[in-house]
């Protein structure tokens, strides 16, 4: 496998496009090769799909495997005893899990490149910092999920962690009100699941009439707009009321998933994820998996350099998006800059995840 | 106390590890020093010694050995 580590030490949005491919093509050649000679269920699909890994590509040629499928297999690609953290995810069709093993160095990276990106975004200092959930569902060692995962991930780039939520999951003013007077036109880091924000925070703050001066928050939330678009709210909508109840005009969402945690693609100011320098992100079309151009809506496939310890990689997810352009965002960072409009139906990905199955054999 | 007793005595409440020499305990290799354990930790010894940790320093802080050398930078001698 090939070297990352002066990669993983690039900041996040510095490269342009061909400097990039240049990096990263052996890197994810060098990647399908270790997980082909690691990880047998991977080298019968490569050798199913007629992929010979001995040969580099470009890596937008390299072959991706449905996300479901680390839902059915056990997927790893180093020896089981150094494996020191599974992360689990019900994702959201909410059966199967999905089973991520992590070695010491994949689980070193991801926190590695979580906190470049996060840096970024927040500066390089530590910011006090509210999480809209419950203390007692998050610190549950029982119920570790990746809820949970992703909330403790996040609380390293804040201090004096204050929970928004009570046991009940409801507003917790009384430890909230002391926590923003405190700390009171000074920068604090704000952190959520966005469905979570919405129905037990934002819902329940209008609910009351009641108000929280939190002007200089940057709030960082994930976790997809499913649940959401369900009751009928956008993005815009779901930021205006961020605004009117909590005065915050920092809010960032962020694109990410278990399978590949640690490589986010992070919503910018003009409202656009972007891909960092560690990974990247193709469009396909449904019907032949070509890459779709530009402005055309697509599958979502998704690439980091990040997963060594599973065939992780190279994933197409079950997400439909479609990328606005590259390098030339207003934002200034440079990368491929995308929007993600929904999920795909169930039929269309079965069939994809079907054909991959039967390579298995 | 002196500080390497108050690091000590953290690591030891904390983690619990039955008479294991300290100097071997690292980050994963006891239960309880999982993501929760770990945040708990560098919030004790935040308080404990008044200092505030890099984020990076959260990150490489992976056994009770490393975390004495990143005090030291922190002007924490123990």
């Amino acid at each position: 496998m090939n070297d990352i580590s002066e990669i993983l030490n690039l900041p996040p949005y510095s490269l342009d496009k061909s400097t990039k491919r240049e990096l990263l093509d052996p890197v994810f050649s060098g990647l399908c090769h270790h997980h082909y000679a690691q990880c047998e269920p991977y080298r019968k699909m490569m050798d199913a799909l007629g992929f010979n890994t001995y040969l580099q590509v470009p890596y937008g040629e390299i072959p991706f495997l449905p996300v479901r499928l680390f839902k059915i297999f056990d997927l790893f690609s180093v020896p089981r005893e150094e494996i020191v953290k599974t992360l689990t995810s019900s994702g959201t069709t909410g059966q199967a899990v999905s089973k991520i093993f992590l070695d010491k160095t994949t689980s070193a990276n991801q926190t590695r490149i979580l906190s470049r990106i996060v840096g970024s975004f927040i500066g390089p200092r530590r910011l006090p910092m509210i999480i809209i959930d419950s203390a007692k569902k998050v610190m549950d060692r029982n119920h570790y999920s990746a809820r949970s995962a992703g909330i403790m991930g996040f609380s390293m780039f804040g201090t004096e962690h204050c929970f928004a939520l009570n046991d009940q999951m409801e507003p917790d003013l009384d430890g909230l009100l002391p926590f923003i007077e405190k700390h009171k036109g000074k920068p604090v880091f704000v952190f959520g699941f966005t469905f979570l924000i919405y129905q037990h925070f934002i819902k329940e703050l209008i609910r009351r009439n009641i108000h929280l001066e939190l002007q200089e928050a940057i709030l960082f939330h994930g976790g997809g707009w499913k649940k959401l678009a369900r009751e009928s709210v956008s993005n815009s909508a779901f930021r205006k009321m961020l605004q009117d109840t909590c005065s915050i005009d920092q809010i960032h969402d962020y694109y990410g998933m278990a399978e590949q945690t640690g490589s986010l693609f992070m919503e910018c100011e003009e409202g656009y994820f972007h891909a960092p320098v560690y990974a990247d992100m193709i469009v396909r079309r449904a019907h032949d998996f070509s890459m779709a151009d530009f402005g055309e809506k697509g599958i979502v496939q998704v690439l980091s350099i990040l997963p060594g310890s599973y065939p992780g990689h190279s994933l197409l997810t079950e997400d439909e998006g479609v990328i606005i352009g590259e390098d030339d965002c207003k934002c200034g960072r440079l990368g491929k800059y995308f929007g993600i409009t929904g999920r795909l139906q169930n039929a269309e990905i079965r069939g994809c995840s079907d054909t991959y199955v039967n390579g298995l054999g | 106390m002196t500080n390497l007793e108050k690091y000590n005595e953290i690591f030891t409440n904390r983690f619990n590890p039955n008479g294991v020499d300290l100097d071997q305990l690292t980050n994963q290799s006891v239960q309880l020093w999982d993501s929760v354990g770990h945040m708990g930790l560098i919030a004790e010894l935040e308080e404990c010694f008044n200092i505030r940790l890099d984020t990076f320093d959260i990150i490489d802080f992976s056994s009770y050995c490393k975390g004495k050398e990143i005090l030291l930078q922190y002007g924490i001698v123990l």
